[in-house]
């Protein structure tokens, strides 16, 4: 049968790196499909008709939604193409899950109130940034990647904010290098594999959009 | 090797009853280590250091932390009655749905409890319409078909503690009119055999919310 898969995203969006990163890993072959956020389509509304919102992957017709699901589902469904991005064993499995689900409920939150707040509001965000940060850190100890000799599961649920680090240590005036100088090591280490390569979006053009998006927002 | 299973739990917890659940479901023996949250102990702070919350469950040393997690541990370690479906498709669209149930159902209630305003009730009513028309669509007695998976452990707090939290608040948003799949749903969930024998009891609840609210 031949395979239809269609991958549904917008060009900023840290979720849907995620899962073109998760993709390219496998060299598994897609269609792309850009979406304006700022004029939806219906396309989107049946797809994602709980949320309306990307990355959505459409395989055989059948859509998947929220990024840390599409990577475990493209994992399990093309479980015959390495590499594995979850670990074999379920006690690790589990460990990968939990580090995945911590950034995705802390990690975006906290960055928003850098560049969205000011004063009060945006050190808050900041102290609380760098707890999440230093507590990944302290995850990844000695290892090359969170996932041990490759990217894992973990890695690619946060390396898309690699490119949010200029953002945030713009607008929150500090250096992630000097706070948490492991973590950038790895930051690094990942964006020279070519799935990650492909995949990142250039920092400079996520500040612009994003100082364009708080002016929009404000208005 | 005997197995040792422990877990750090609250009576009262939806969030632990999810891991009992699993555990009833693959028959699992563990020692349940009831926890003061307002005193946390060394140990489960030593088992969770991120979040220092129950549920934890320590299997053979390993610390486990989230309920979600755990229930996708418990499956994958234990074989037996499966807890989530193994078509890889199936299998996300169950992960879907429990976390919409956290990420929006769970927080949305607690918003329009005990008091609320139209919005929060909106919100809450909104969300839980998008569950009840899925299980409309599915027409099967629960979100695992004939049995329960992990959809249903998830929305647990909504067979059960939702009722309590209406009746402690003198509130009642959720009806069986409005709701009519979700009230059939909730009364065969908290009736299924695994799910009975670990729900905390309903007095208890009663009188934790009613303390909780200011309506004691």
């Amino acid at each position: 049968m031949v395979e239809e898969l269609v991958f549904v995203n917008f060009w900023s969006s840290p979720f849907g790196c995620r899962v073109k990163i998760a993709l390219e890993e496998k060299g598994i072959p897609y269609d792309y499909k850009e979406e304006d956020l700022f004029n939806k389509t219906s396309f989107l509304s049946e797809i994602n008709p709980v949320y309306n919102k990307v990355p959505v992957l459409v395989h055989n017709g059948k859509s998947i939604c929220e990024s840390l699901n599409i990577i475990e589902y493209i994992d399990e469904a093309w479980s015959d193409r390495s590499p594995s991005f979850l670990p074999s064993d379920p006690y690790q499995r589990s460990q990968a899950r939990f580090w995945a689900d911590f950034i995705d409920k802390e990690l975006y939150e906290a960055s928003k109130k850098i560049y969205r707040c000011k004063g009060e509001e945006q050190e808050s965000g900041k102290k609380e940034l760098l707890r999440i940060l230093k507590l990944v850190e302290g995850e990844l100890g000695n290892k090359p990647f969170f996932g041990g000799d490759n990217l894992g599961f973990v890695d690619i649920s946060l390396i898309p904010f690699y490119s949010r680090f200029y953002t945030w240590e713009t607008f929150g005036k500090f250096s992630i290098e000097e706070e948490c100088p492991n973590l950038m090591a790895w930051a690094k280490r990942c964006s020279q594999k070519e799935s990650v390569a492909k995949s990142l979006v250039d920092p400079i053009k996520i500040y612009d959009f994003i100082f364009y998006l708080n002016k929009y927002l404000t208005k | 090797m005997a197995d040792e299973v422990k877990l750090y739990a609250v009576a009262g917890s939806p969030f632990v009853c999810r891991a009992k659940i699993a555990l009833n479901i693959k028959g699992i023996k563990y020692e349940n280590l009831e926890q003061d949250l307002r005193n946390k102990s060394a140990e489960l702070i030593k088992y969770n250091p991120v979040h220092k919350k129950v549920p934890v469950l320590v299997h053979n040393g390993n610390a486990i932390s989230e309920s979600l997690v755990i229930v996708e541990y418990i499956d994958d370690v234990w074989k037996g009655v499966p807890i989530l479906p193994q078509d890889p498709y199936e299998k996300a669209v169950a992960r879907f749905w429990a976390k919409f149930i956290d990420d929006k159902c769970i927080p949305a209630i607690f918003k329009a409890f005990p008091q609320g305003n139209e919005q929060t009730d909106a919100e809450a009513l909104e969300q839980l319409q998008i569950l009840e028309n899925e299980l409309k669509v599915k027409g099967t007695k629960f979100f695992g078909g004939d049995n329960i998976n992990l959809v249903d452990i998830a929305a647990g707090f909504i067979a059960y503690w939702l009722g309590v939290i209406q009746e402690a608040a003198g509130k009642e948003l959720v009806t069986k009119e409005k709701f009519p799949k979700l009230t059939v749903w909730a009364d065969d969930f908290v009736n299924f055999e695994v799910v009975k024998e670990v729900l905390p009891p309903r007095e208890n609840l009663l009188g934790f919310f009613k303390k909780r609210f200011g309506k004691a």
